[in-house]
């Protein structure tokens, strides 16, 4: 059986957690925001997954059903957030969400 | 019959509960009732028990009862125990019957006053506390006593508290007796630290085995407990309060500064007179201080024109005599002299009460005058208690009971002719000083209108302290006078057996005291009743009138305490008005303040902000983590 390869599929997630968190530092908009993180959960789950195939083991994928499951209901708990901040603050914008600054 | 000496104390006690709850809603018939009823009861009670004593002693001429034990805590659990022996009998039948007469005195001198009930149950809790001094046979017990007659003397010093200065000087009077409890209870603490009780009898028995005498210890204790007896006795230098505290009612000042509380600190020495035995440096302590308390304080007396406070100057006065008298050893002439004492100052102090409040509580002397014919039983009964405190030769107690503290302080244990010495120039002036105000105050011509008549409850106590004050002396007489014994040896078991100086030397002393007293009194005769041009142009020449307004503000003492205490510490504690060490927490707070404000900076509210915080965190803590 070949040796699955493991530095590429890890390379890959790096890349896409970095640019998940590039995404949530960088975007002012609350939607994409929340898709960043979406991003940087997936990079997550590939990594996991990519470390199950390498030894063969179950772990991997039950955690990526984890990480998938997290994900559905950070969405779920994110929009609704986003909802109430848009009705309240009539936007999106990230920043003018500051109320609780010191 | 004796167990039931424990209701003497619990009378008044009672007495004072009922008055302190019914809170003024009695009527004042009702509370004179109560008030004066308690104090005959138990001064019935008193003398039943003393009676039993003297004609069937207990073995060993004691008499202990532990009525409860207060707690138990290792070895240490004192008792509320009496112990009566014959000195704790006298104290307590002086107490009581006094306190009697006085009381009776006060429901017709204080009637009218809108604290009639507050007086009566502070004077009963008074009589209660002073009962438990005398009466406890562990030193804790008795400094509850202690403690109680320090508060009735505060609260009845400010009994008229709307006048500020009233309440000053019961404040004066709280702090500086303070300053003696703070030694008497330090001196407890060594005594229990040291023999491991505080039962007096074993107490006494143990200092003798395991001290011995003049040892460090030994003298330590007995000079702790003599700084409490000074401050509660009034001696120098702790005199300063009781000239103050006449701003009480008259009653207050005849019962509890003339003659029972003042005397605690005596009647603390005479109980723990082992210790002193042990300690002759503080006994020499002891009678140095007396002897010039006496001199002092009677040469103040001189000067005052305040009726009520040349009694009070007198009161410093005799009970330096006392001291005197415990300082050579002679310890049954002090008691003696306590008794004595009592008798006379009381008819004083009610004589002085008697007067003012018929002259519109005027108390300066001189604004007094001519009133021999107008105030007969005042007349009388202030002259006998002068002629007493002036130890009129034969006739008067007073003279019996200074002789016999005079002839100890030249032939007693510790006597030197230098102590005899100012026992007999104080009594020149004593008896110049109290016959001054006899006849400024009761000859000569009239100056203020008389008004108001006396009742029985008046006169009577004046009439009963009056032949007291002149037969209270016969049970005890000096050497060449018959050589009556009977009050030293009822004490013997207590001080152990008198001894008898006789001897032509002995008469002859006597004969100079009796002289000089009687020439004071003639003295007075000639200066004050007469006063003469060239002795008022005298008195008035500037030298003498600075010597005299330092005499008049009693040596100065205020002055310097004022110089040498209130000033420095009023001075510290403005210096000190912003709190030094304040400023130690107040460096902490506003450091912190400064962290908070860096801190805040930090908190901007913006989401990018914190996430990135986040992600640069963990990327640190990642690294820390794999590089090491």
């Amino acid at each position: 059986m070949a040796t699955v390869p493991i530095i590429q599929p890890l390379l890959l997630a790096v890349l896409l957690f970095t640019l998940g968190l590039i995404g949530v530092l960088v975007r002012r908009n609350f939607v994409f925001i929340l898709m960043s993180i979406e991003i940087m959960l997936n990079a997550a789950g590939l990594a996991f997954i990519v470390a199950a195939a390498r030894w063969g083991q179950a772990d991997g994928q039950v955690m990526f059903m984890f990480i998938l499951a997290l994900g559905a209901s950070e969405v779920a708990v994110g929009l609704a957030l986003i909802l109430r901040i848009r009705r309240r603050l009539t936007t999106l914008d990230s920043d003018a969400a500051n109320l609780l600054r010191g | 019959m004796l167990n039931a000496i424990w209701i003497v104390p619990a009378i008044p006690l009672l007495g004072a509960a009922i008055l302190m709850i019914s809170c003024g809603l009695l009527p004042p018939r009702m509370v004179g009732a109560i008030g004066v009823g308690s104090l005959a009861l138990s001064a019935i009670i008193a003398s039943i028990i003393g009676i039993n004593f003297m004609l069937a002693p207990p073995p060993g001429n004691s008499f202990t009862i532990i009525l409860w034990r207060w707690m138990t805590i290792g070895s240490f659990s004192p008792a509320a125990g009496v112990y009566l022996d014959p000195l704790s009998l006298v104290m307590m039948l002086v107490v009581t019957v006094v306190g009697f007469l006085i009381l009776l005195y006060s429901s017709e001198f204080m009637r009218g006053d809108e604290g009639y009930n507050r007086f009566f149950a502070y004077m009963n809790l008074f009589v209660a506390a002073m009962l438990v001094l005398v009466l406890a046979d562990n030193l804790l017990f008795l400094y509850v006593g202690w403690e109680g007659v320090g508060l009735c003397s505060y609260l009845l010093i400010g009994f008229w508290y709307q006048e500020p200065a009233n309440g000053l000087a019961a404040r004066k009077a709280f702090i500086v007796t303070r300053i003696g409890d703070t030694g008497l209870m330090i001196g407890l603490f060594l005594l229990f630290t040291q023999l491991g009780t505080l039962e007096i009898q074993p107490l006494m028995l143990r200092a003798n085995q395991s001290w011995f005498s003049g040892s460090e210890i030994a003298t330590l204790a007995a000079a702790l407990l003599l700084i409490g007896a000074i401050g509660k006795s009034a001696q120098i230098p702790l005199q300063i309060w009781l000239p103050d505290a006449m701003a009480g009612p008259t009653p207050v000042s005849a019962l509890i500064h003339a003659a029972t509380m003042v005397t605690a600190g005596v009647y603390l020495i005479a109980r723990t007179h082992v210790l002193l035995a042990l300690a002759p440096s503080v006994q020499m302590a002891v009678a140095a201080i007396g002897a010039a308390t006496l001199l002092v304080a009677a040469f103040a007396a001189l000067n005052q024109h305040d009726i009520k406070r040349i009694l009070a100057y007198s009161t410093i006065s005799q009970i330096g005599y006392m001291f005197l008298a415990l300082g050579v050893g002679a310890w049954s002439a002090a008691i003696f002299h306590f008794m004595v004492h009592a008798f006379f100052k009381a008819l004083l102090f009610l004589a002085a009460g008697a007067i003012t409040m018929r002259l519109h509580h005027e108390h300066n002397i001189f604004r007094m005058g001519g009133l021999a014919r107008r105030l007969p039983v005042a007349f009388w009964s202030f002259l006998i208690g002068a002629a007493s405190l002036a130890a009129l030769p034969l006739v008067t107690a007073g003279f019996y009971s200074k002789e016999m503290i005079l002839s100890a302080a030249w032939a007693g244990g510790g006597g030197i002719p230098i102590l005899w010495t100012a026992g007999v120039v104080t009594a020149f002036v004593t008896s110049l000083y109290i016959f001054r105000a006899v006849f400024i105050v009761f000859f000569g011509e009239p100056k203020t209108e008389v008004s108001g008549h006396y009742d029985l409850r008046i006169t009577l106590p004046l009439i009963v302290l009056s032949v007291l004050a002149l037969t209270a002396g016969f049970v005890e007489t000096p050497g060449g006078l018959g050589s009556i014994t009977i009050f030293s040896k009822f004490m013997a078991s207590v001080f152990g057996e008198p001894s008898i100086t006789t001897g032509s030397a002995e008469t002859l002393r006597l004969m100079i005291a009796s002289l000089l007293s009687l020439a004071g009194i003639g003295l007075a005769y000639v200066l004050y009743m007469h006063p003469s041009q060239q002795f008022v142009a005298w008195a008035d020449s500037p030298a003498i009138l600075r010597w005299r307004q330092f005499l008049f503000a009693g040596w100065g003492f205020d002055r310097l305490y004022n110089g040498l205490i209130v000033q420095p510490f009023l001075y510290v504690t403005r210096i000190n008005r912003n709190d030094v060490v304040d400023h130690l927490y107040q460096g902490i707070a506003s450091a912190s303040r400064l962290l908070h404000q860096l801190l805040h900076r930090s908190q901007t509210g913006r989401i990018r902000w914190y996430a990135g915080w986040l992600a640069a965190g963990s990327i640190v803590t990642i690294a820390v983590a794999v590089l090491r």
